[in-house]
């Protein structure tokens, strides 16, 4: 592992691999009775959010929780930013008062990245989404829920994706999770296809390794999982498509749709859900949709990365007879 | 003014001669020149060119003196080589009259480094709306010729014909920003591959090229001549080069930027790359070179856009887009051009002194090296070659995308109408 997450792309298929393993060991810490660990005690784990973001924040603060650190919640609003302070004297504050990892969430692309080279601190960085680039811990959460369901939890551990069928449906455009996504499923071997409208599909894209396709039918009986994506209501205005109702008709899934899929195939979707618009009610709440458990996942998932980007090489996870005798000393 | 004696300098590039400079005029070239009296440059086959012209330097007085002044940017282009630099109108205030414009040019008289040439705003503060008063800026003191409302494209096909009309009373020509706005509304980068995998807003070719293509037509339509600012693409030389062959008046720069780097620099997020016009790929980089090189591209331009350093010490969204470029531009030529095979020395004169002199109808600039002609000459050591270091620049800011890369070139004598402005390689 490198001492910063920024992109996907900076995974090996044995970083992920080893990223989803660890994963697992921390899901297990979920169903004890006492879920924290004391694996990063004394260590101090800053949330630097520049964007709103309740789901993400919460995710990665339960995560440095549960792993015993020290948390710091940074939000720009009614902070130094708000008055006009740099990246740059925010991440020498932070560093000034210790930092050992910063989850940074910004809305300018490469802004993490900035924060890792420019020498302003020494701990490491976590993406948590740059504007349209990334969202390295989001397509880790969604490899995770994808090898549970498609390949099994204990029958996943030391394996990738290879071979799986993955369909990513919205704007990939303005998407940092497809974006991820496309390059750790990749890695994993599993075969990505977006469908989009072509004016949400990026320029360039050829150069991706995945399948382009404008005809979500015709993809769907080929899926594993379908991954739907939020739309911006307000995309409409700027010409991407026509009406909410026409995105809806074209590249929403419904349930007639969702019938087409192969029978053990899962729907997937990021948050927060535009019900009606790209996703209808029925195949949001179906068992086949995974939303909830992505949330579930993404706390294990996080607890994984900051586990493996701090922790160093002592074991997560203590064998459970022996976390009882610590805590009876 | 004492006499000076430049002794064994290869004038564009040729056979070693010595030049005898008396007072501000070029008084003899030949071989064996006498010495007596004069004060004598070593040349020591070092290349003699005429003093170099820039159309597009931003020196950021009025308003912006914490990036550049007239003084510091001057100093900047006579360490360059630069003679005469024409200043861009997007200051605080714009240069949309003749007071401002006025003022440019009483800073550049003082400044002495170099002669300063203001450009006029096209429209009443760069807005797009309403012409500015072109001729009271002609008729002023700074004697404006060229108009530009540079920073920002004169979208509206409308005000672009009239300023294109106008202009002819007073032989003025408009240089056009080429960038359609609503194409590149948040543009951050090049559109294309690297754009698509870095998630930063496009800038597409077809912004540039649909204005430029759209510009052409209205000067033939009008029977004006046009010029084009900072041409970036494969796609720009395409049309120019149609343009030309159908007996349009036009012509166009293209920065040293543009000729050496390409947008795979951006993969780095470091803001010292971030541009306007963004650099592109390497096939338009090809292009733009032999374009040059054939003369579809009458000139190189240096767009010197200097930013205070909190600017680019930032996050690539919140960056300003420029880079510095008077003390590297002739040594970016020399590399990309020079030293390619696609120009030689003269070939570099025409390109950054008589053309750029003749767009601009700037007078006493862009002459030849002969008896008579005033001595604005630029003295160059080829066979040098160095690490670019901004410590050592002149101008008040430091975006330069050179930092730590080897460039051949340097400028040891700069001669502004025969007083030294740089000598040995240090501002006199």
């Amino acid at each position: 592992m490198k001492r910063h997450l920024i992109s996907a792309a900076d995974l090996s298929r044995d970083d992920a691999v080893l990223i989803l393993d660890t994963a697992e060991e921390m899901a297990r810490v979920a169903d004890r009775p006492i879920k924290k660990l004391p694996t990063l005690r004394g260590r101090t784990v800053v949330n630097l959010f520049f964007e709103d973001s309740t789901r993400t924040r919460i995710s990665f603060e339960a995560a440095a929780k549960r792993l015993s650190a020290d948390v710091i919640n940074f939000s720009a609003k009614g902070s130094s930013v708000s008055k006009g302070e740099s990246l740059k004297d925010t991440a020498l504050t932070l560093e000034a008062m210790g930092a050992d990892a910063v989850v940074i969430r910004h809305h300018d692309s490469g802004a993490p990245h900035r924060l890792a080279t420019s020498g302003w601190i020494g701990g490491s960085v976590v993406n948590a989404g740059d504007g349209t680039h990334e969202h390295p811990t989001q397509a880790l959460l969604d490899a995770f829920t994808m090898r549970r369901r498609l390949v099994g939890p204990d029958a996943g551990i030391g394996r990738d994706l290879a071979g799986r069928r993955i369909t990513i449906v919205g704007d990939i455009l303005h998407s940092r999770v497809a974006r991820s996504n496309v390059h750790l499923l990749n890695t994993l071997g599993a075969e990505v296809t977006l469908v989009a409208p072509p004016t949400l599909v990026p320029i360039g894209v050829e150069t991706w390794p995945c399948e382009v396709s404008y005809d979500l039918d015709a993809v769907l009986p080929k899926s594993d999982a379908v991954m739907m994506l939020r739309v911006q209501r307000e995309r409409m205005n700027a010409a991407f498509f026509p009406t909410e109702r026409e995105y809806a008709r074209r590249y929403g899934l419904d349930g007639d749709r969702m019938a087409r899929m192969p029978e053990d195939a899962i729907v997937m979707h990021p948050g927060p859900m535009n019900r009606g618009m790209e996703i209808t009610a029925e195949v949001a709440d179906s068992d086949r949709c995974t939303a909830v458990e992505q949330v579930a996942n993404g706390v294990s998932t996080r607890m994984a990365v900051l586990y493996l980007l701090l922790g160093g090489s002592e074991p997560a996870v203590a064998p459970q007879n022996n976390a009882r005798t610590e805590e009876n000393k | 003014m004492p006499k000076i004696l430049i002794r064994g300098a290869k004038l564009l590039g040729g056979e070693p001669q010595d030049v005898l400079v008396d007072g501000e005029t070029i008084a003899a070239v030949g071989t064996g020149l006498s010495a007596e009296g004069a004060t004598v440059v070593e040349a020591d086959g070092k290349i003699l060119l005429p003093g170099l012209v820039d159309l597009h330097t931003h020196l950021r007085e009025p308003g912006r003196e914490d990036s550049e002044t007239v003084l510091t940017g001057t100093r900047a282009a006579a360490s360059g080589g630069y003679t005469a630099v024409f200043a861009m109108a997007n200051t605080f205030p714009v240069a949309d009259t003749a007071g401002v414009v006025e003022q440019v040019w009483r800073l550049g008289k003082e400044s002495g480094y170099c002669d300063v040439q203001p450009i006029g705003a096209v429209t009443v503060g760069l807005e797009g709306k309403k012409l500015a008063e072109l001729g009271a800026m002609h008729d002023s003191a700074a004697a404006v010729k060229v108009f530009s409302d540079d920073g920002k494209c004169v979208d509206d096909a409308v005000i672009m014909r009239r300023a294109l009309e106008y202009v002819k009373a007073f032989d003025g020509v408009v240089a056009q920003h080429a960038q359609e706005p609503r194409l590149t509304e948040g543009a951050q980068m090049n559109e294309g591959v690297v754009s698509a995998e870095l998630g930063l807003g496009g800038w597409p070719a077809v912004a540039e090229e649909s204005i430029i293509a759209r510009d052409v037509l209205l000067a033939e339509h009008v029977g004006s001549r046009v010029h084009i600012c900072h041409l970036s693409t494969a796609g720009s030389v395409e049309i120019v080069r149609w343009a030309k062959s159908r007996g349009i008046d036009v012509t166009a720069e293209v920065t040293p930027h543009h000729l050496l780097l390409t947008d795979e620099l951006v993969r780095s997020y470091n803001p010292v790359y971030k541009v306007n016009p963004p650099l592109r790929t390497e096939r338009d980089v090809m292009a733009l070179r032999e374009a040059l090189a054939d003369g579809t591209i009458d000139i190189v331009a240096t767009d010197h856009a200097p930013h205070p350093h909190e600017d680019k010490d930032c996050e690539w969204g919140a960056a300003a887009m420029g880079m510095v470029g008077l003390e590297t531009a002739l040594s970016v030529v020399q590399h990309t051009m020079v030293e390619t095979g696609l120009l030689d020395w003269a070939g570099v004169a025409e390109r950054m002194s008589f053309r750029p002199a003749g767009i601009g109808r700037l007078s006493g600039h862009g002459r030849p090296i002969a008896p008579g002609e005033p001595a604005n000459l630029t003295l160059v050591d080829s066979a040098y070659r160095g690490v670019v270091d901004p410590a050592g620049f002149a101008s008040r800011s430091r975006n330069t995308p050179y930092e730590g890369i080897e460039l051949p070139g340097r400028v040891t004598h700069t001669f502004l109408r025969g007083r030294a402005t740089v000598v040995d390689g240090k501002l006199a």
